[in-house]
């Protein structure tokens, strides 16, 4: 193997992709050409880094400069700067890392500090088309000593004893999935994997998929020998091209290696997966569904028992587990179930990743222990709301969970906590709305989503989320009764019990928690006929005042001709005419014109 | 979205036929086929005219309502060709608390036409997806394979100017 004495860390995650990081490796390559050092110094491709806000992102090792916000014609200024002369480009480092002698570390960063990465342990870290990078960080180790040394009863004791959870949603132990379905008799048995994340907000099974994909192959296989599979299935999105192709990639070199296929290891153990990919269902994220959409069929939940891991896909056994849960298992059988036991709290152990969206400084990917406050990964690691904006609610889980008030930030992150305050963990999208959100207008928003993903099986969801709807359509619309608001809560209630699967228990979460919260807003809409965060277009009046000088403007970008006045004088809006677009107030130069 | 069958007539060439049958040819028997050969067939003509249809069920013996059952649930398959250039508006939850409805709005007065829909001359389509999972760029509008993050309002005429 080729010493090289610099490598050069280019994040090629989705979000990163997108702000044209393919280029600025295609420039790094170009500059390292001229400058004649192409064999000292690699250029990789990694996954995703998390910290999105800053991205593209460009790691320079030995020395460990975090380079954010890069251009493709920087690349050139880091080479000739940095990797010639050695002299770090401080006007690109992220500025968390800027330290008076040279640069600190990343780990030190606010960001960082408080992370522990389990799951995310090799993205940003490691090629992900390279299975050689993985197998340097102990990549199919687990797998080899699985296959060799235990037998699968102790591989399901180890995950049973390290107390992991189902990192998808409600959390159930996945030490009883595996025995479960270990223990039933069956000819064929599959390992499905539930990859499809449709929760609006939520990345980290994608990143884990992009920057890490032999974890996940090396975990279905061992939970393959475990419960005595011979077939794995990857249910992914097709919306994520990158994370299918990278997949596709490892699954071909694992395949090539002889770490899936006939006889693996030499051990008479046989396992394969297959690739499917979703159309476009959020349904689909529920276990039945999703294994009724593998089968080719449309994807309406089946009701349960019998679970999967009794008769799941095709009708034979099946354990379903999803990205970040599998993640997990390759580290817990090289550290030894104490290591995740130790981590956490009583009932919730390891870490949960959180996708940071939304109204937050530092939007990504951050991996924290169980037990962490909302508070640290908000204001600490998230940095707040940027511009000095109030913060007002975080959103868990989705259209599933619920928004959480300002009060109850010092929560600990665990299943119960989050379920007892309204909300979920879900699959770990964190949306942060600051003082500018209207909860009446998000409550609609998700529901929105329902009435749209809501499979049609049950009347109480596919009827209900409608009513639902219209009526929040109602308030925002400044139509709105008090009757309304207890109609919303009657109705959520009963669509919560009556509905088969996750899809229509969860769907009324974020009204019910929103009215719960933050009533104050709803009574607003409805009694005052006001939107206090300003959004609810019908509630909102323009008004130019007194600092108007006159100049004009705002009549001519008027597009009803709403505004009269003359030059230099005060100008007025007819609320009649006024069609509430904002136009005026986005040209007005003095600030003369407020939404009230 | 509207799902109705297409005014545009059928254009298939034999190439594209021949491909089909390959795909309908590798699936048939095994279990779960309806959905592959779907998205195959979609990769290869755009869309999933009647004709096209008509060859799966026959290939796969599967009936044709079967099919359409399962086209009608999910919402990236489609029965109505796309514009040359697809503009499609993140409505994930980050985009949406970041102003994406301002944005899809302003997507929709410059090209005259509806979320779901295509200009009369078949130029461009726009539809509000589902979150691409580029929170970090919210709010996101990509055109065809172009992604354009962190934008206002303002700046999405200028962007669709490119493509006229």
């Amino acid at each position: 193997m080729e010493l090289v004495r610099s490598h050069i860390l280019v994040c090629a995650g989705t979000g990163c992709s997108a702000s044209n990081s393919e280029a600025i490796i295609a420039e790094f390559e170009k500059s390292l050409a001229q400058a004649g050092m192409q064999k000292e110094v690699r250029v990789i491709k990694t996954g995703c880094f998390g910290l999105c806000a800053l991205g593209p992102v460009v790691v320079v090792y030995p020395e460990g400069a975090f380079y954010s916000r890069v251009k493709p014609e920087d690349a050139q200024e880091i080479v000739s700067e940095h990797i010639v002369k050695g002299r770090i480009v401080t006007r690109l480092l992220y500025q968390e890392t800027v330290a008076e002698a040279g640069i600190s570390s990343l780990s030190e960063t606010p960001f960082y500090k408080k992370q522990l990465r389990i799951a995310l342990r090799n993205c940003g870290i490691i090629n992900p088309e390279n299975i050689d990078e993985y197998i340097a960080f102990d990549g199919y180790s687990a797998l080899a000593r699985a296959l060799t040394e235990q037998t699968p009863e102790e591989i399901v004791d180890i995950i049973t004893k390290s107390g992991l959870r189902g990192r998808g949603g409600a959390g159930f132990p996945t030490g009883k999935k595996w025995q479960y379905t270990a223990q039933e008799k069956s000819d064929i048995k599959y390992v499905a994997c539930n990859a499809d994340e449709g929760d609006p907000g939520a990345f980290m099974d994608r990143s884990v998929l992009e920057g890490d994909p032999h974890s996940l192959i090396e975990a279905m296989t061992i939970a393959g020998y475990a419960v005595g599979a011979g077939q794995g299935y990857i249910y992914v999105r097709a919306e994520y091209p990158i994370a299918v192709k990278r997949l596709d990639i490892a699954i071909g070199q694992a395949r090539e290696y002889g770490f899936l296929g006939e006889n693996i290891f030499g051990t008479g153990f046989s396992f394969d997966i297959t690739v499917r990919l979703g159309a476009g269902a959020f349904v689909c994220g529920e276990e039945t569904a999703l294994l009724t959409s593998v089968e080719g069929n449309r994807g309406e939940p089946r009701p349960r028992p019998p679970f999967p891991a009794i008769k799941g896909l095709f009708g034979k056994p099946t354990l379903l587990n999803n990205v970040e849960t599998y993640a997990n298992v390759p580290w817990i059988l090289q550290n030894g179930w104490e290591a995740l036991a130790a981590i956490g709290t009583e009932k919730s152990k390891g870490t949960k990743v959180f996708a940071l969206g939304g109204k937050i400084t530092n939007t990504g990917l951050v991996e924290v222990p169980m037990g962490t406050t909302l508070r640290e990964v908000v204001e600490e690691i998230g940095g707040g709301c940027p511009n000095g904006k109030k913060f007002k609610a975080a959103q868990t889980g989705g259209p599933s969970g619920g928004c959480i008030p300002a009060e109850h930030l010092d929560l600990p992150i665990e299943y119960e906590t989050l379920k007892s305050i309204g909300s979920m963990m879900g699959s770990g999208g964190l949306i942060v709305m600051d003082e500018d959100n209207c909860m009446v207008d998000i409550a609609r928003f998700f529901l929105d989503f329902t009435v749209d993903e809501s499979c049609g099986k049950c009347t109480p969801c596919r009827v209900g989320t409608k009513r639902m709807f219209q009526i929040l359509t109602k308030i925002t619309e400044g139509n709105g009764t008090m009757e309304d608001l207890d109609t919303l809560e009657d109705l959520g209630n009963h669509i919560i019990n009556n509905s088969l699967c996750g899809l229509g228990q969860s769907a009324p979460n974020p009204v019910l928690s929103t009215l719960k919260y933050f009533r104050d807003e709803y009574i607003a809409h409805v009694r005052d006929k006001k939107c206090p965060a300003g959004v609810c277009k019908n509630l909102l009046s323009y008004r130019i005042t007194d600092a108007c000088r006159g100049c004009t403007l705002c009549a001519k970008v008027c597009p009803t001709g709403a505004i009269s006045g003359k030059v230099k004088e005060l100008h007025v809006i007819d609320q009649d005419k006024c069609i509430k677009c904002g136009a005026c107030m986005e040209k007005c130069k003095f600030g003369a014109i407020v939404k009230e | 979205m509207p799902n109705k069958r297409t005014f545009v007539p059928f254009k298939g060439t034999a190439e594209q036929e021949q491909t089909l049958n390959e795909v309908i040819t590798a699936h048939k028997g095994k279990p779960g086929a309806n959905m592959p050969v779907l998205q195959k067939a979609q990769e290869i003509y755009g869309y999933l005219p009647e004709e096209v249809l008509v060859k799966i069920a026959d290939g796969l013996d599967v009936s044709l309502s079967e099919l359409y059952g399962v086209i009608s649930f999910y919402t990236q398959f489609t029965v109505n060709p796309k514009g040359e250039h697809q503009v499609s508006v993140c409505m994930g939850t980050a985009c949406y608390v970041k102003g994406a409805a301002d944005i899809l709005a302003e997507a929709e007065k410059k090209l005259g036409i509806k979320a779901g829909s295509i200009t009369k001359d078949g130029r461009f389509s726009i539809d509000a997806t589902r979150c691409i999972g580029a929170c970090g760029l919210a709010p996101v509008m990509t055109v065809d394979e172009d992604v354009y993050g962190r934008l206002t309002p303002g700046e999405v005429a200028g962007i669709l100017e490119k493509y006229l």
